[in-house]
């Protein structure tokens, strides 16, 4: 008996490593980050660095605004939502309420498929059919623009924020709509009056998933978006927080690498924000 | 029992890698410092180095141009590398320079585009905005597309510091790879961009500059002019130690030349 208890303290012990492992890896990142973020916003200043307008980091005499930046990357991901959303929830409601047996393991498979692609295939797609697309339909000179970029990442969210809207619907206690229907209620008033506000923390948490997504993609936008450090217009060639990181970080150095790390950091508050919002929120799911 | 194996192993597995690293026995290091742009032909010199002299140690580090004939004035690194021509205070100063290649920079556009041959002083007026439609120059009528590398870059470095448009151009697309320059290309029957002169392919087509086409040959004998040469700088009267010495013979002779080529710079022999 003695033996298998020590065995058991041992299991524990290497589980409680492991878990420990992830808390390291977080905490390492956010004081790595914080340390070689804090010193070129110190240089360049905090109002200089966030509100600046203008991005020129090799140039003679080097300004390091990023404004641009974090206005693309929230308009971004505002038009995002504001497409994939609607997609998305009433695919969602469809799916977990309405839809045949067979139709919705069709849809659903497929929607777990779009959520395994790789960002680098849809940004080669958008790329090649997208950009060229949008430069066609429109009649512009250039189709990479913060277009593309919003239509890419609408795409890309769909299937976290389906999923995690399916749960939260079918979650819904069955009684609820069964007394709906009893009263006299059609399905679909139902589904939209009863099921959805039961559920509306669940997909609330969804909506925020999504726009954690989408602020933080990087490979796609930087391939469709044309990253030149342009204040955000919706046909113009624009470059996001994460891009602005990766695409100079190979060559980059003294002030200029400083300042991407401070960029990295903004984005990483940014996000840390984010996914405080979605704690929230799914907190209060559990509890309603 | 078995995962105690697995465990045990493992163990080994990382005690004996760590281990590995400090017993290696060295009989000399060649150190570069400098020119970011030579980065791949540097990294293929010195992996074929030290194929041919094994216990040989080569290192680079990227550190710029101007830094590298720094680190080589105060005896920081065996070899500095450039990727432009020493300045005469340079020279003055007791540095040599050895040209090891030329790397050729091609001005691209969609091969639908009826315009093929540009000089430079056009080039530089398009990156910086002052000519704007295709149809100034001979094209349709279509707004100029101007595609470029990200800041930083040793293309866009190379190309800005011919073209004397430093800091000035006026990018449409800042592209991270040359592969993503010359596809955006190809997909924009309105687009200009500028690529290694190696990688070029037939998806788009490169621009005559003043008459002459870009091609090994025209590199090779100056007369295409969007060039610039991947210099060794050493200094004059010092030594360099016995591997150093037996690194710079050996990039600097016929065997090396198709390593160079292979990073897609020009050999100059």
């Amino acid at each position: 008996m003695k033996k298998k208890k020590a065995f058991e303290n041992f299991i524990h012990g290497i589980f409680l490593i492991l878990g420990l492992i992830t808390v390291g890896c977080v905490l390492l990142i956010t004081v790595y980050l914080i340390i070689s973020g804090i010193p070129a916003i110190k240089k360049i200043g905090f109002w200089n660095f966030l509100f600046g307008k203008e991005w020129a980091s090799t140039a003679k005499e080097p300004s390091y605004g990023i404004l641009p930046f974090i206005l693309t990357s929230v308009y971004g991901t505002a038009g995002a939502i504001l497409i994939g959303v609607p997609i998305g929830f009433l695919t969602s409601v469809y799916l977990a309420k309405l839809a045949p047996a067979k139709i919705r393991t069709v849809v659903s498979s497929t929607v777990s498929l779009l959520a395994g692609i790789p960002s680098v295939v849809y940004g080669l797609i958008g790329m090649m059919v997208l950009v060229p697309g949008i430069r066609k339909l429109f009649h512009i000179p250039d189709g990479a623009s913060l277009l593309a970029a919003i239509i890419v990442l609408a795409i890309m969210i769909l299937p976290s924020i389906i999923n995690v809207s399916i749960t939260a619907l079918e979650a819904v206690p069955k009684e609820y709509e069964d007394a709906s229907l009893a009263l006299g209620a059609t399905p679909v008033e139902t589904y939209f009056k009863v099921s959805v506000p039961a559920a509306k923390s669940g997909i609330a948490a969804a909506v925020v998933l999504g726009v954690g997504r989408a602020i933080g993609e990087a490979m796609t936008v930087m391939m469709v978006s044309g990253n030149a450090p342009n204040l955000p217009e919706l046909f113009g060639s624009v470059r996001f927080l994460t891009t602005a990181v990766a695409s100079e970080m190979s060559y980059s150095s003294g002030l200029q690498r400083q300042a991407l790390f401070s960029i990295a950091l903004v984005l990483f508050l940014l996000i840390m924000l984010i996914d405080a919002a979605l704690n929230f929120f799914l907190k209060r799911s559990k509890e309603g | 029992m078995k995962k105690f194996l697995t465990l045990a192993l493992a163990a080994a597995l990382v005690v004996s890698a760590l281990a590995s690293c400090s017993t290696q026995q060295k009989d000399g290091t060649v150190s570069t410092d400098g020119s970011t742009s030579m980065e791949e032909v540097i990294g293929v010199l010195g992996e074929a180095f030290q194929e041919k002299y094994s216990g040989m140690t080569f290192t680079y580090n990227p550190t710029g141009s101007s830094s590298g004939i720094q680190a080589v004035k105060e005896g920081r690194c065996d070899i500095g590398l450039s990727s432009r021509s020493l300045k005469e205070e340079e020279k003055a100063d007791g540095l040599v320079e050895t040209v090891l290649a030329n790397d050729g920079i091609a001005v691209i556009v969609n091969p639908k585009n009826g315009v093929s041959d540009l000089d430079v002083e056009t080039i530089a007026k398009i990156y910086t905005g002052k000519i704007t439609n295709w149809s100034e120059l001979g094209g349709n009528d279509a707004e100029i597309v101007i595609i470029g590398r990200e800041a930083g870059s040793g293309t866009r470095d190379g190309f800005e510091s011919i073209t004397g448009t430093e800091g000035a151009c006026k990018y449409r697309q800042e592209l991270t790879s040359t592969g993503d320059v010359i596809t955006t290309v190809s997909q924009n029957p309105n687009a200009i961009g500028y690529a290694s002169l190696a990688a070029v392919s037939d998806q788009v087509k490169a621009l005559s500059v003043g008459g002459v086409s870009p091609s090994e040959a025209t590199v090779k004998d100056g007369s295409y002019v969007i060039q610039r040469p991947f210099v060794l700088v050493t200094k004059d009267g010092v030594e360099l130690s016995d591997a150093a010495q037996k690194f710079f013979d050996f990039v600097t002779s016929d065997e090396a030349a198709p390593f160079i080529s292979q990073a897609g710079a020009v050999p100059v022999k």
